[in-house]
């Protein structure tokens, strides 16, 4: 298998964590796997970026331009700055909820996700889903990643098991949250398997 | 075991698998996790440390290596400058037991101060140097490192870069530890006690040596050719090289070679690949080191081959390589047809910058200084960590940055320069036991008259929270009484030290204005832990007695402060509660610090 898969949101959503069990299940599998993260400074609210690039013959630790298969987008404007990445038959999974920048009270740009959902509507194919909406339902945002990770599997476009990931999700969260995670997995992989793809 | 690690993880892996005795380091990105990892694994008779700095590191491994032991030494590039002093003299003594030294290239730079390369360190020093391409190659590079040192008897430099630090790769590493036997150290002090004799004599001895160990380096391992001979060849190293491998494997035509040991250069090799060449390109990042080499080789044999690259202006001279700059390159090089897939016209994302934490202590120190200096004529003067991020709107509070420690001394020349000026050090608790000590006795020897502010939020926070002298723990999990800032101070005999909390702010403020306001080295110690090792649980909020003047924004910059509908609120799930904007709002509309 060779599967190249690029996860961006901004500091704090949780993109390593989503990283981490895509890299680990791919592994599980059987696939040689090489990921990379941007380690920034400290402070929360910069871009983060993930690169998982499972199959042998991956050298780069950055996927090249054009040749990811799958965006896993946290956030509109993060999915936008890594657009370049995207193969042409690519897919896109965006979550529509905007993150404005940590400064916009100082700068107010007025940023409000709506051009870049624009854009990505008319441009690339995706899968569009109100994930922090869907899990403050579940109960919590912070169940964002596991959520978003559901929507990724769902669609079919990361070449892994539903149950290889899912033991990976209950492996690294907490037991009292294992149940909650589990569910945020399984409604996400629901959405993204039944959900259209627009494009 | 199967260990999935990233670069630094497989540096450490590959330490402990060559049963390194002793590992020294000084955090920095993108070289800290070596250490960190090292203390994860089972390490049981390796001695682990956190040193001072740089310098103070290599020292303390210098010594273990001439008593036989297999030391590390960790660092990032601008902290090998710290270390140079000790690593030229060694490099003219030698060693025993193996040392290496990695030093963390960070082309880009991503998040240093420099793009220099440690590769013509180490031509200067005149050591080898291993430049790995990625994680899978450190592990077993860093125990080739150890083997040459000892073989040659000489230090060694290991530089990877940041893509090789930061990228994960599954690692087949032994799982079990045992460090090395080593003799113990026997007394020579015609070997040991540098004296210009001495140098002398080894200097002739390493340049003789270093054409041997060239000619070791032409059959080792990682120097690689493949693809068909071709007339047009690729010669890459580090992460190039991989940049390269991934768009050749449609190539296989073109002949592509690999130099992991820059220095000494494997001439034979290289001189045996390039019978028949006509033209070489060569991808390599921060300096044009290998491009140098083999031009230099064509001089030296009369060969007729064009060597294009940095020199040329093929490739970048600054900056990072990347998967689609190499490519383009080659595609270039090659007179393939492009196969750009940049889209058009996507919009802009908004900025994200990187700001100070909301409730980031230093915010408060600086806004405290900024307000007390207000109607006076200043120069703040700052350092390496995160309160770098001072500069930024609207605290504005960074006027210069240049290495590690430099704050406390420049500020003096502008005292010096500007007797009525104000002029201001900020430095943090780990740069100040790292490089800002020396710096004060300076100060009180040549009588500057400045205020020197430390930072002390108990911790290294720029590089991943690591301890410090001034925490009280340290790498062998061991407690110890804290090195105490406020004793140092009065020791080196500043008279007015004072530790005040930069979280009450009108204290903070008139604390600043006495000092500044004495004759002299005075010192102010803003003390409350980075919001990273000491969770709050609290957050604050906006009352309807809000008249929405936005002064809390404006002045203070906290990012938990943001508009909804064009009313100021806080946002609760960044909020640490630190009260600063409560202490600047004209009205009190700001509630104090609620359990969240
Ligand atoms: S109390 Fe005010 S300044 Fe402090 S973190 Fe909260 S919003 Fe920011
Ligand atoms: S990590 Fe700590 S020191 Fe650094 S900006 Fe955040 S709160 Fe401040
Ligand atoms: S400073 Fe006080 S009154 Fe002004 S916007 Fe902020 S909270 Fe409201």
């Amino acid at each position: 298998m060779h599967k190249d898969i690029l996860i961006c949101g901004v500091g704090g959503q949780g993109t390593v964590l989503a990283s981490k069990i895509i890299a680990a299940a791919a592994m599980v599998e059987g696939n040689t796997v090489h990921s990379a993260e941007t380690i920034g400074m400290a402070q929360r609210g910069g871009p983060v970026t993930s690169h998982v690039r499972i199959g042998d013959d991956a050298y780069s630790p950055l996927i090249p331009h054009g040749k990811a298969d799958i965006i896993l987008g946290f956030e509109p404007a993060e999915v936008v700055r890594n657009i370049d990445y995207l193969a042409k038959d690519g897919l896109a999974v965006v979550n529509t909820s905007a993150v404005a920048p940590v400064v916009e009270s100082l700068l107010e740009t007025g940023y409000d996700g709506t051009d870049m959902i624009d854009y990505l509507k008319a441009n690339v194919r995706c899968i569009f889903v109100d994930g922090n909406a869907a899990c403050e339902k579940l109960g919590s945002v912070k169940f964002l990643n596991i959520y978003l990770l559901g929507v990724a599997a769902g669609s079919g476009k990361l070449g892994i098991d539903r149950e290889t990931i899912l033991a990976e999700i209950e492996s690294r969260v907490p037991e009292k949250y294992k149940e909650a995670n589990r569910k945020a997995f399984l409604e996400g992989f629901e959405t993204g398997s039944t959900k259209g793809v627009i494009s | 075991m199967k260990e999935y690690v990233m670069g630094n993880g497989a540096i450490a892996l590959g330490a402990l698998a060559a049963g390194v005795n002793i590992a020294c380091g000084y955090p920095g990105t993108p070289s800290s996790e070596i250490i960190e990892t090292l203390a994860k694994y089972p390490h049981e008779g390796l001695h682990l440390e956190w040193s001072v700095n740089e310098k103070a590191a290599l020292e303390v491994a210098a010594a273990a290596s001439y008593a036989g032991a297999r030391a590390l030494v960790t660092m990032k590039q601008v902290g090998l400058n710290v270390a140079s002093d000790p690593l030229m003299s060694l490099a003219y003594v030698g060693v025993e037991g193996g040392l290496v030294v990695v030093s963390a290239d960070d082309p880009g730079p991503i998040s240093s101060q420099t793009e220099q390369d440690t590769r013509r360190f180490a031509d200067f020093a005149r050591i080898p140097v291993f430049d790995p391409s990625s994680p899978e190659e450190a592990y077993q590079m860093i125990q080739d490192a150890f083997a040459y040192s000892e073989k040659y008897k000489t230090p060694v430099l290991f530089r990877p870069t940041t893509r090789v630090c930061h990228g994960y790769a599954s690692i087949e590493a032994t799982d079990t530890f045992t460090p090395k036997k080593y003799e113990g150290f026997t007394k020579d002090a015609g070997r040991f006690v540098i004296f210009p004799k001495l140098s002398y004599k080894n200097h002739g001895m390493i340049e003789e040596r270093n054409i041997r160990i060239g000619e070791d380096f032409s059959s080792y391992t990682y120097n690689t050719a493949e693809g068909a001979t071709s007339e047009k060849a690729v010669l890459a190293s580090g992460i190039s090289y991989m940049y390269a491998k991934e768009f050749l494997k449609d190539h296989s035509e073109v002949r592509l070679l690999k130099v992991a040991t820059a220095y000494p250069f494997p001439e034979s090799f290289v001189r045996r690949e390039l019978a028949g060449v006509k033209e070489l390109l060569c991808l390599e990042e921060l300096s044009p080191y290998l491009e140098e080499q083999v031009l230099k080789l064509a001089g030296k044999d009369g060969l007729s081959v064009k060597v294009l690259g940095k020199l040329t202006g093929h490739v970048p001279a600054m900056g990072e390589n990347s998967a689609d700059l190499v490519r383009r390159i080659l595609e270039d090089y090659l007179g393939i047809a492009g196969t750009s897939s940049e889209r058009e016209k996507t919009p802009t994302p908004p900025m994200r910058p990187p700001v100070l934490c909301a409730g980031c202590p230093h915010r408060a120190s600086f806004y405290a200084v900024k307000k007390a200096m207000e109607k006076e004529r200043t120069y703040y003067c700052g350092d390496i960590g995160c309160y770098t991020l001072g500069n930024a709107m609207p605290l504005d509070m960074v006027d210069t940055c240049l290495c590690m420690g430099a704050g406390v001394t420049m500020a003096q020349g502008f005292s010096h320069i500007d007797p009525e000026g104000k002029a201001f050090a900020f430095i943090g608790d780990s740069t100040f036991f790292a490089s800002g000590l020396t710096g004060v006795v300076n100060a009180v020897t040549n009588e500057a008259d400045i205020t020197i502010c430390i930072l002390d939020n108990r911790t290294t926070a720029m590089t991943g929270h690591q301890p410090h002298p001034g925490t009280g723990r340290n790498m062998m999990g061991h407690q110890f009484d804290p090195v105490s800032i406020p004793k140092i101070l009065e020791g080196i005999g500043i008279k007015k030290v004072v530790t005040v909390n930069p979280l009450d702010l009108s204290q903070a403020i008139s604390t600043v204005r006495e000092c500044a306001a004495l004759p002299g080295v005075k010192a102010i110690i803003f003390k409350s832990p980075c919001i990273a090792i000491e969770k709050s649980g609290r957050t604050c909020s906006v009352s309807e007695k809000c008249i929405n003047c936005k002064k809390c924004i404006r002045e203070t910059g906290c990012p938990a402060l943001t508009t909804k509908n064009g009313q100021v609120t806080i946002d609760a799930s960044l909020c640490t509660g630190c009260t600063l904007c409560a202490q600047v709002c004209p009205v009190g509309a700001i509630g104090g610090a609620q359990d969240a």
